[in-house]
């Protein structure tokens, strides 16, 4: 594939984040449902062929920031409206513009009411959503990542299961309330700097004390969104309440912007801080990996025990994180990038199974695969994926997590290992039980297998299992760079001189 | 000319006062009232750039008293279209009702240009006096005068907090022998730090504190939102709180530019309305009373902005109360539409909202959630530059104590968001809307965003007219 050259005033990010917002502004005027079906997954597909340019036109061997786009947004508070995208944050947007169509699809005939407010819903989340990955300036960081809870908190509230209030508010409550020390450390960090461009918060010699003050409002925001054990309670219950369309969200790109906000934030503005506080948090790591594991063990509901799986899941991106080194950092990157192809693909899957049954419990489910061997191989091959199987995508991220961990402690690292033993036995649990069941199982003849628009949002997320599975170079090769230079932000000098003085 | 805004409201206030005379003239009284206001806003328009010192150096035009002038024609409009036929006013007495309304706002839009402090206090009593009257003229029901026990407390905590006002006023007048402001702030400098200054500037803020809501008097709010119809509390809980602040700013800035005995006494009561606002209405059921309290507490976030003493958060307080008069009157209006005859609003009416009005639901969620300070709504950049200000001063702990009150707030505000889009309408009917309601809503909508994504052009003319508060007459051009 060849694409003109990127032309230096193209503003690609912008495009990429406003026009889902024009999309539902159109939306608005809409009446038929079945159009704004149509238009959504229309003007999704769009943004997502737009962004893909994103991947050729990246230069690979420079950590500069790239497409970078710069204007004055409010002088007078010296706030601009700055992006720019690296090796890293390309990644995640890629991603979330090409999960966007498959949530549109799941929801096809998941969502029946209030179709035009979902699909509004949507394309908002999916503004604020690349507006996160690509700003640097602060505030308008901040701005993203607020604004991101209105459409979802509604997602989950309008749209979602029994107790969808509770959920809704608990989650609404759990972000919101992390995030308020985080705007504290923003302006704390702007009298010190003088500035909202994350860049020029990067490398400033601040004293250690503030850096321990700023890391721990960062670590609190970033932990709840991740969400590192203790934080996680809020996480289940979002997941089992929400529409397909909106778990899929959660887990593919909303957890992984706290450990984006590690990564971007946290590593390079406050190395001193980072190594002080590394050891505590890989033990939560730790601790999340092992106890997200046996918890998805004991579970019976098919959402809850993929939601407790990415607890485990996410510990293994913040190990790698905190790992600070090329292998943990780049296992984590991929880590998030194959959290979201798998655990999206599983939130489908049991959209899917949902749909015909209108239960996602184990035991009612059991044995439907027989009837569905289509569905079953699919579900077979997500979750092979999911407990990191060789040849699919998690057995990169995890091996070079854990390559990079070995580096950093032996310890630790041999401690994560029942996790990905643990994986394996909840993961082979639900596929057994749901693809062949019991002799007794419940009566599924009358099941229907996957139709085409089924097949169609499973298929892409498929590739991906295996081509990041097999060929991950691609991949690596593009952020390589870009963890360099992080690395040697938060391993440069000045954190060489705290871990001196400690 | 540069007295034409004050002109049209008190010509406006004559016509209004001989269509009382007659009988039965409440429909002719709207419409007079109505093209007043937008009258209004056409000559504070028209002078927006004009300077001028009036009466012997009581009365000044700059651009701090036009564009404060602007934003209260702009909701003396919004006010009457969202009031729309004011049902709750008994017919015999409504077109008396749009009088005082106008007195009342043209008390205000006085009061932002007084330099003298006699001058000030009787446009303070011309802004106040008129709103006592509106809130008894609410019509009775089911033998509750609850109109009328409002009312009482009003007006009594209002007289009572403007004799102390005047005491204040007083012992200012008693140090620098002088009755104009800015004589007064070269006058002062040397004795800022005397007991007496300070006791006479604390006594002062009580009657602006008194509008403001702010803790400890903040007893009336709740009661009196409740007690008022839903029109006359979205008056008092928007337009008069302006006002106060945009005074306060005048008085504040005869302390600068630091004075920790007042720093501290602004912090204490920031902190304790913020808590006492915010705690207590955790637990509301009423929603006028909920914003009532959710009222004091902002009141406490305005304040934040006087704790820093400079030029940045004036503009920071003023900007909030400015977006604060846009949010709170989108929850207003989704109030007075959704009463059944003018009866209070409970959270429970409130449910399934967004399928009983689609466009009431979006107006409510996003007066929500602007005044719980999410972004990209006005809510949230006011309380960025509030903290911000603070922060750059040192404030640290009043920031924190603001962030976590933040966070208290939002459990609230979700239970109005809660009601409103995630329960079941149930048997509650469909609420149509006429035209002027969906036009205030979309207004209100856009100005919260505008104000929010958009707030440069706001705060660098608020910013660039702080320079002439309390500056010396003399650099004022005469007319």
């Amino acid at each position: 594939m060849t694409f003109p050259s990127h032309h230096p005033d193209f503003p690609i990010l912008s495009v990429l984040i406003f026009s889902p917002l024009v999309a539902a502004a159109i939306a608005v005027f809409i009446r038929s449902e079945g159009l704004l079906r149509w238009w959504t997954l229309a003007s999704t597909i769009v943004i997502a062929l737009v962004s893909l340019p994103l991947w050729c036109w990246f230069d690979a061997t420079t950590a500069k920031f790239q497409f970078v786009e710069h204007a004055a947004w409010i002088p007078s508070l010296k706030i601009s409206y700055t992006l720019g995208i690296d090796g890293i944050s390309l990644l995640l947007v890629l991603m979330t513009t090409l999960i966007m169509p498959l949530c549109v699809l799941c929801s096809w005939r998941y969502i029946t009411k209030r179709v035009k407010e979902f699909m509004i819903c949507l394309l908002v989340m999916e503004t604020a959503m690349v507006g996160v990955f690509c700003a640097l300036d602060f505030i308008l960081f901040f701005v993203f990542w607020e604004a991101m809870l209105i459409p979802m908190a509604l997602l989950i509230g309008v749209w979602g299961g029994p107790r969808k209030i509770y959920a809704a508010i608990k989650f609404f409550i759990y972000t919101m309330a992390g995030s308020i020390l985080l705007l504290v450390a923003i302006i704390a960090l702007y009298l010190k700097v003088g500035s909202f461009d994350i860049r020029a918060m990067m490398g400033h010699p601040y004293a250690a004390e503030f850096q321990c003050w700023v890391f721990l409002a960062f670590f609190i925001s970033f932990a709840i969104k991740v969400p590192m054990f203790p934080f996680h309670t809020w996480l289940p219950a979002a997941h089992v309440e929400a529409p397909t369309a909106g778990s899929v969200l959660l887990a593919s790109i909303l957890l992984k912007m706290g450990t984006y906000g590690f990564l971007r934030f946290s590593l390079p503005i406050t190395p001193h801080a980072t190594h002080v506080f590394t050891p505590y948090i890989l033990w939560l790591s730790v601790i999340a990996i092992i106890y997200g594991g046996l918890t998805a063990l004991a579970q019976s509901d098919l959402k809850k025990l993929v939601a407790y799986s990415s607890v485990s899941h996410m510990g293994f991106a913040t190990f790698g994180i905190f790992a600070l080194n090329v292998n943990g950092i780049e296992g984590a990157t991929m880590v998030m990038i194959n959290h979201g192809v798998t655990t999206g693909a599983l939130f489908i899957a049991v959209g899917i199974i949902y749909e015909r049954l209108h239960t996602r419990d184990l035991g009612e489910t059991a044995g439907m695969g027989k009837f569905m061997p289509v569905f079953a191989g699919f579900l077979g091959i997500f979750c092979l994926s999911s407990l990191a199987f060789p040849g699919t995508n998690s057995f990169i991220g995890e091996f070079l997590v854990l390559a990079g961990g070995f580096k950093v402690s032996k310890l630790m690292a041999i401690c994560t290992v029942p996790g990905v033993v643990i994986a394996a036995a909840y993961m082979l649990r639900m596929l057994q039980k749901v693809a062949y069941g019991h002799v007794n199982n419940p009566d599924h003849s009358q099941l229907a297998d996957l139709n085409l628009r089924e097949i169609v949002t499973l298929a892409p997320l498929l590739v991906f299992v295996f081509w990041i599975g097999l060929h991950p170079q691609p991949f690596i090769h593009v952020m390589h760079a870009s963890v360099q230079h992080l690395l040697e932000q938060a391993n440069g000098p000045l954190a060489n001189a705290a871990v001196a003085l400690r | 000319m540069a007295f034409l805004p004050e002109l049209v409201l008190m010509a406006g206030a004559l016509v209004l006062f001989f269509i009382c005379l007659g009988e039965s003239r409440a429909r002719q009284a709207g419409i007079a009232a109505f093209v007043v206001s937008v009258a209004t806003i056409a000559a504070c328009a028209l002078c927006l750039g004009q300077q001028a010192v009036l009466f012997d150096g009581a009365y000044r035009v700059d651009l701090f008293s036009q564009i404060l002038k602007l934003v209260f024609a702009c909701g003396f409009v919004l006010v009457l279209m969202l009031g729309g036929e004011i049902s709750d006013i008994r017919d015999d007495i409504r077109a008396e009702y749009y009088l005082f309304l106008t007195l009342s706002v043209s008390g205000l839009v006085m009061l932002v240009s007084c330099v003298d402090i006699i001058t000030l206090v009787v446009a303070l009593e011309l802004s106040s006096f008129p709103l006592y009257l509106l809130v008894p003229m609410r019509c009775e029901r089911e033998g509750q005068r609850s109109q009328m026990e409002s009312a009482i407390k009003y007006i009594m905590f209002g007289v009572a907090a403007n004799g102390i006002m005047l005491f204040g006023l007083s012992y200012l007048f008693g140090l620098t022998g002088t009755t104009s402001l800015p004589v007064m702030v070269e006058k002062l400098r040397p004795v800022v730090h005397s007991p007496l200054a300070i006791t006479g500037l604390a006594l002062t803020f009580c009657g602006l504190f008194f509008k403001l809501a702010v803790f400890p008097f903040h007893f009336w709010t709740p009661d009196v939102y409740q007690g008022a119809s839903n029109e006359t509390a979205s008056i008092i809980a928007s337009l008069s709180k302006v006002g106060a602040v945009a005074v306060l700013v005048r008085f504040v800035s005869l302390a600068s530019p630091d004075n920790h005995a007042i720093v501290l006494l602004l912090t204490l009561l920031a902190v304790a309305s913020m808590f006492y606002g915010n705690l207590i209405a955790l637990i509301q059921k009423d929603l006028k009373r909920l914003l009532g309290f959710s009222g004091i507490a902002h009141a406490g976030y305005a304040l934040i902005g006087f704790v820093a003493m400079d030029a940045a958060g004036y503009a920071a307080s003023l900007y909030y109360i400015v977006g604060y008069l846009f949010m709170v009157l989108a929850c207003f209006v989704v109030i007075c539409k959704v009463s059944r005859d003018g009866a209070n609003v409970s959270m429970e009416d409130l449910a399934g909202l967004h399928r009983r009005s689609p466009l009431l639901a979006v107006t409510l969620v996003v007066g929500i959630f602007a005044l719980a300070g999410i972004p990209p709504f006005v809510g949230f950049m006011g309380k960025f530059t509030l903290l911000s200000a603070a922060l750059a001063k040192g404030h640290l702990a009043l920031v924190i104590i603001a962030v976590v009150n933040t966070a208290i707030a939002i459990y609230y505000y979700l239970g109005v968001v809660r009601e409103a889009c995630f329960r079941d309408a149930g048997d509650r009917p469909v609420i149509a809307l006429d035209w002027t309601t969906r036009v205030v809503c979309v207004l209100l909508i856009v100005g919260v965003l505008v104000l929010g994504i958009a707030p440069a052009f706001v705060i660098d003319a608020i910013s660039s007219s702080l320079a002439c508060v309390n500056l010396p007459l003399a650099s004022v051009p005469q007319p």
